[in-house]
């Protein structure tokens, strides 16, 4: 698969890439927002859809800001604008569809300071991603961060009935649990080669 | 965690201040605009020096005689064109001691096993081969992957790999192929890594693509690229 | 932490201990832990990212501070993350003019410390209410404290998965790097470690009362 087809990308992302597993971008909701699977789903969904927004906002951006040749700007205009694109999203939401609202709307402030959002802009920009790739690059990223956490969620749950030492409750446990995640992740790496 | 912050910080309610808002983020904005402007002006000779360092020093890794260096370019028609232009390859034209053409570089990638690889590799036209390779960059894995900069054994394929034009000049005579390890029989094979085949056929894949196109354009135009060294030195003081 | 408030320490060494030990960013709040995990495969990628980020948390607290009663409560969060912005943008162009090696190995991330929750969190529960002295001490400290479970996590990774320390051979030829590591998998499990370390060590402090049964079983 030529590196960049759509679907080399999403599945990059998706996948062999993954954001949260081998990427560790979005650690925080990944260990916060993972002990149940419900709110994990939500958690997932609604960084999903502000990842969407802000890669397709960051895409035009960087074309401003090329274009006007003051690139050293990048940083500070896309926290800015993704900041603001979440309170947008937030306050639409509200408006418009309150039963999602309810949904996602609390996680939707957490996501402004997640790693993951600014990373994706920051990636596909240094990948040079045109505007069907950045697309797919933030599905695939996504979709990837969705699966790392109910993965984990999911383990989580199950763990709950077992019977942990004390001092390995809690944190030290999930990390445990996620590098064992990630290295299974890892068997995704030879995906992309061998072609 | 994040969440504990953001949520202490999100719903404050003081009297509401238009004015008070827009100007302490227009404040704000200036002076970080300041401090920025600033710092990348004065940064901005230092980065650029460290990066033609960084160039220069893949060159002549590549170009293993190398001592001086011109950026040319190279469009869809072969034609060869000083400095960069957008939209050709472009390519480095290194010269030796006494401004003979010593090789060209240029970049070129593949996808390894974790992501892509970047590498700079030398041509010679004298020798029609490959002089050099240097990895720019790659995740492959440590220990494995990266023995494709690493083990000395694959790297000695590259110290004159062939890359000879069949007759008509319009195609490589054989193409770059990777091999398993220790079955290299031809010049232009490159003998695998074992343990790291899809890095090594990632690097096969990687000359390939470009030695194609780039050693048949170049091929018949010694004395246009031998002419970007006389420029270099009637610039020189 | 008894033997420290026994030697009653001034009030703003008290400040930077605070942010190294009691209240380790990395360690005991579990804060800004993306970079944590990526830029720490080697010791001098830790110290890199370490040092770059309490430069911007110590440059953000002085100006949040200093803009404290100046900025409306409204917009604060945004001014305190442009201002941020601000900084990292600075670190990330005198990192390249230092060394583009370094720039390179430490990648996106280094443009990531904008949403570094350390950072946003050291400016909305200390900057935005202290004058600047204790800002800044308490900005140290907590930089030092970040800095150094990069350190922490950074050399273990580099001494285990390459037999190296600073890029110096520790073992002779025979040593076979455990590789995994300095991959990603290595991150967490030895985060991870060290988590289990320091719950162990509180375990311990705690007096032994109502805990005898649980130690028992732990051992």
């Amino acid at each position: 698969m030529p590196t960049d087809s759509l679907g080399f990308i999403f599945l990059n992302a998706l996948l062999i890439n993954n954001f949260v597993l081998a990427l560790f971008l979005g650690i925080c909701p990944f260990l916060g927002v993972s002990a149940k699977l419900q709110t994990a789903f939500s958690m997932g969904l609604a960084t999903t859809f502000v990842m969407v927004i802000s890669s397709l906002c960051a895409f035009f951006i960087n074309q401003l800001l090329v274009a006007y040749d003051i690139e050293f700007l990048r940083l500070i205009a896309y926290i800015a604008v993704i900041a603001s694109a979440v309170q947008l999203v937030e306050m639409t939401m509200k408006r418009f569809s309150p039963a999602l609202f309810r949904a996602l709307g609390i996680f939707l402030p957490l996501i402004t300071t997640n790693c993951a959002i600014l990373g994706l802009a920051l990636f596909q920009t240094f990948g040079d991603y045109n505007f069907t790739q950045s697309l797919a690059y933030s599905l695939g990223a996504g979709g990837g961060f969705i699966i790392a956490i109910v993965l984990m969620a999911g383990l989580r749950q199950k763990l709950e009935l077992a019977e942990v030492p004390a001092i390995a409750e809690g944190a030290a446990m999930t990390l445990m649990i996620a590098a064992i995640l990630s290295m299974i992740f890892m068997g995704f790496a030879g995906m992309g080669g061998g072609g | 965690m994040s969440e504990k912050i953001i949520h202490l910080t999100e719903h404050p309610t003081p009297p509401f201040n238009s004015a008070a808002m827009i100007r302490s983020l227009t404040l704000i904005a200036t002076l970080s605009g300041l401090l920025v402007v600033l710092v990348v002006e004065w940064t901005r000779p230092m980065i650029s020096e460290n990066q033609r360092l960084a160039v220069e020093h893949a060159i002549f890794s590549v170009i293993p005689e190398a001592v001086s260096w011109q950026p040319i370019s190279l469009d869809e028609n072969a034609v060869i064109s000083a400095g960069k232009v957008a939209g050709s390859t472009l390519l480095y034209a290194g010269f030796n001691a006494t401004g003979e053409l010593a090789g060209v570089a240029t970049e070129s990638s593949a996808q390894g096993y974790a992501d892509a690889i970047r590498i700079l590799y030398g041509y010679n036209p004298a020798c029609d081969c490959i002089t050099g390779i240097k990895v720019l960059k790659s995740a492959e894995t440590p220990g494995l992957g990266d023995k494709i900069f690493t083990d000395a054994a694959f790297v000695a394929n590259f110290n004159a790999l062939d890359v000879r034009l069949n007759e008509s000049a319009s195609a490589l005579a054989n193409p770059i192929t990777t091999v398993m390890h220790g079955k290299k029989s031809h010049p232009w094979e490159i003998d695998a890594i074992s343990g790291a085949t899809i890095s090594s056929r990632a690097i096969g894949r990687a000359l390939q693509t470009s030695a194609s196109k780039v050693v048949p354009a170049l091929s018949g135009q010694r004395d246009k690229l031998q002419s970007f060294s006389a420029s270099t030195r009637a610039e020189q003081p | 932490m008894s033997s420290l408030s026994k030697r009653k320490p001034a009030p703003n060494m008290d400040l930077f201990i605070k942010g190294i030990w009691e209240e380790n960013p990395v360690f005991i709040m579990l804060l800004g832990m993306c970079p944590v995990l990526a830029v720490t495969n080697s010791a001098i990628n830790a110290v890199a990212m370490g040092v770059a980020t309490t430069f911007v948390l110590v440059c953000s607290s002085i100006l949040i501070s200093l803009l404290r009663h100046a900025i409306p409560k409204q917009v604060r969060i945004a001014t305190y993350i442009i201002i941020i912005a601000t900084f990292v943008t600075m670190v990330d162009y005198l990192i390249q003019a230092i060394s583009l090696d370094l720039y390179n190995a430490l990648g996106a991330f280094i443009q990531l410390i904008v949403v570094n929750c350390v950072i946003l969190g050291r400016a909305e529960s200390f900057a935005s209410r202290h004058p600047v002295i204790p800002s800044v001490i308490s900005a140290f400290g907590v930089g030092a404290g970040f800095t150094l479970a990069l350190i922490c996590l950074g050399s273990v990774r580099e001494i285990l998965g390459a037999g190296r320390l600073l890029g110096l051979p520790l073992f002779g030829d025979n040593f076979e790097p455990w590789v995994i590591m300095v991959l990603p998998p290595g991150g967490f499990l030895v985060l991870g470690c060290w988590l289990l370390l320091f719950a162990w060590l509180k375990q311990r402090r705690k007096p032994a009362t109502h805990h005898l049964g649980e130690q028992a079983d732990a051992h």
